[in-house]
């Protein structure tokens, strides 16, 4: 099991990917709103989507799980 | 006259003494993937051009060739360079006196001559048998530390860690102006995993306490990581092509070459819509010279770009907002890691250019716990210090401090350039209109009508801040195509290239910390 975690606090505005999604390293998985920024989070390896743990509008701080790969 | 049985012996010695260690000790190095000491010196000399002092130290211990340490000059890049480079097939590279009596002599030569000093370590620390002798005298260890302070600025100093460097022994890269880290071979750490384990009751691994990787992207303490010995010590010869001996000189100015043909056009790279990311990457090889970007602290808040690189050959140290990472927001380590990029490249007389693109300084309870407010001002102290020429260019937006920190106009850039479109503020607009009209958006209760007036007031906020109204106020000096930048940097970092500033009188400055 792998995380993906926030990279800053901020606001959850868009989930890319669905549970069972194959992902890269690198892709973009969730796209967070923070100080007026459209910030992606990326997967930093790949993997299979086992969990997506937030919902679009939820708040997010910095390091939390926001997806978890297999 | 000297019998032939003299120089025989002489050359029987010294080659004895340069296969440094026990063959079961080079044996380890092979397993490791490292190589021996002399090697990595053929490797970062550019010849066999090679003057060096105390190879017969502590001689007459029979087992500690050069007493575990080469020291000596060769050149790099056509430029003399001093060197300190640990043995670690003696005693794993640990220091005796005369290991740091020989390493304080070629910081003093290095000194005279002022020439770049690098220190290629590979060392368990302190001999604890030797103690007396090298830890706590005038000539011991520390007086290692004091030299590379002293030394801070003077010279380009540089550290090429290919193994441990344990306790005090960790110091030295920490007084490095560059550090190069091999992957998986170099550590750092002032208490190893043991003793962690002993002392505090931790469980970890080296690679996780201090492992070339961590210190490259969490903790800052490492700039480069290289895959292997080849590609560190390549890094070193790179890196060193853009800086001059000393602060007395000038850096080298290499051959000029256009931007990388593959690039994208720069117009098409930034987004007109201020809040979509976009990678700063991108701009900066449409920018430069092909090829000439040689990022620093890469892996390390990424939200925030350092590198040098070259405009028409000759070097400029770049810092750029990264919108794609963070949103280009500047955060705790950003901040530190821009202040020591600045102080570098102003030490040695190489111009800065600040792309911005920032919303800001990142808000909320975690950064403000973490002092972003004190870890800001070291950005903007080195930035407002700095007296090399210093452009900044508003790529697409400058809001609040963080217009301040990327070299704004009050910091006496010679010029604060901003391409069409670009937008400076105290902050945005639907941040400024929530700021500005909160009370009066809340007690508009037809949610249609709400919407209207704030894309009312958005809209005369954008036309306050507009480019052409803060150019003919004389806010920015002059608006760019995106097409005409390298050349309109080209041509000013030309002009100011004469410029000759002293910041101010005084002993030193109060460092923000």
């Amino acid at each position: 099991m792998k995380h993906v975690t926030a990279t800053m606090a901020g606001t959850v505005i868009n989930v890319l990917v669905n549970i069972g999604d194959s992902v890269n390293a690198g892709q973009d998985v969730i796209v967070m709103e923070s100080m007026k920024m459209e910030v992606p989070i990326a997967a930093e390896t790949g993997g299979k989507v086992a969990e997506v743990k937030v919902n679009v509008g939820d708040f997010v701080n910095e390091g939390d799980t926001v997806l978890v790969l297999e | 006259m000297l019998s032939n049985h003299m120089e025989e012996t002489l050359r029987q010695r010294i080659a004895q003494v340069e296969k440094g260690g026990d063959a079961k000790y080079h044996a380890k190095l092979k397993e490791q993937n490292k190589l021996f000491v002399r090697d990595r010196l053929k490797l970062l000399f550019d010849d066999d051009f090679m003057v060096e002092d105390g190879l017969f130290a502590n001689f007459l211990a029979g087992d500690l060739p050069a007493d575990g340490v080469v020291t000596a000059i060769g050149r790099v890049n056509g430029q003399t360079v001093c060197v300190m480079a640990n043995d670690s097939t003696v005693k794993a590279g640990s220091w005796g006196s005369r290991t740091v009596e020989k390493i304080i002599r070629i910081q003093e030569t290095a000194e005279k001559m002022r020439v770049p000093l690098i220190y290629l370590v590979d060392s368990a620390g302190a001999r604890i048998t030797d103690q007396l002798e090298m830890f706590p005298g005038r000539r011991g260890a520390g007086r290692i530390f004091y030299n590379q302070v002293k030394l801070s600025g003077k010279i380009p100093q540089i550290c090429i860690l290919f193994g441990p460097s344990a306790a005090g022994g960790a110091y030295i890269p920490a007084f490095c102006d560059i550090v190069i880290m091999v992957d998986q071979n170099a550590s750092m750490y002032l208490g190893s995993p043991r003793m962690a384990e002993m002392v505090i009751g931790e469980k970890v691994t080296l690679e996780e306490l201090g492992g070339a990787r961590m210190h490259c992207s969490v903790s800052g303490c490492g700039d480069v990581l290289a895959a292997n010995e080849e590609e560190a010590i390549l890094a070193a010869r790179r890196y060193l092509t853009f800086f001059p001996s000393n602060y007395t000189e000038r850096p080298p100015v290499a051959e000029p070459k256009a931007p990388n043909p593959n690039a994208r056009d720069i117009a098409t790279i930034v987004p007109e819509n201020q809040n979509a990311p976009f990678n700063m990457h991108d701009f900066i090889d449409a920018l430069v010279d092909e090829g000439s970007f040689f990022e620093i602290k890469k892996l390390f808040a990424q939200e925030l770009i350092t590198g040098l690189a070259r405009l028409d050959g000759k070097p400029v140290g770049i810092i750029a907002n990264q919108p794609r990472v963070k949103g280009g927001v500047l955060f705790v380590d950003s901040a530190d890691k821009a202040a020591r990029f600045i102080n570098l490249c102003d030490a040695f007389h190489i111009p800065l250019l600040f792309l911005a693109d920032v919303p800001g300084f990142m808000i909320g309870t975690a950064v403000e716990r973490a002092g972003i407010i004190r870890h800001g001002a070291k950005m903007i102290s080195a930035m407002a210090e700095a007296t090399v020429p210093k452009i900044s260019v508003v790529v697409r937006k400058a809001y609040g401090a963080g217009l301040y920190a990327m070299a704004g106009p009050a910091f006496e850039p010679d010029a604060c350039l901003a391409l069409p479109g670009a937008q400076i503020a105290v902050m945005g607009p639907e941040a400024a209109v929530n700021a500005v009209y909160s009370n009066k958006i809340q007690a508009i209760e037809d949610p249609q009508e709400r919407q209207a007036f704030i894309m009312e007031k958005r809209r005369e906020y954008q036309q306050d801040i507009d480019l052409y109204l803060l150019a003919s106020d004389l806010i920015v000096d002059a608006i760019v195509a995106p097409s005409g930048l390298r050349q309109e940097l080209i041509n000013r970092f030309a002009v100011y290239a004469s410029k000759r500033q002293i910041f101010t009188d005084r002993k030193h400055p109060v460092y923000p910390v």
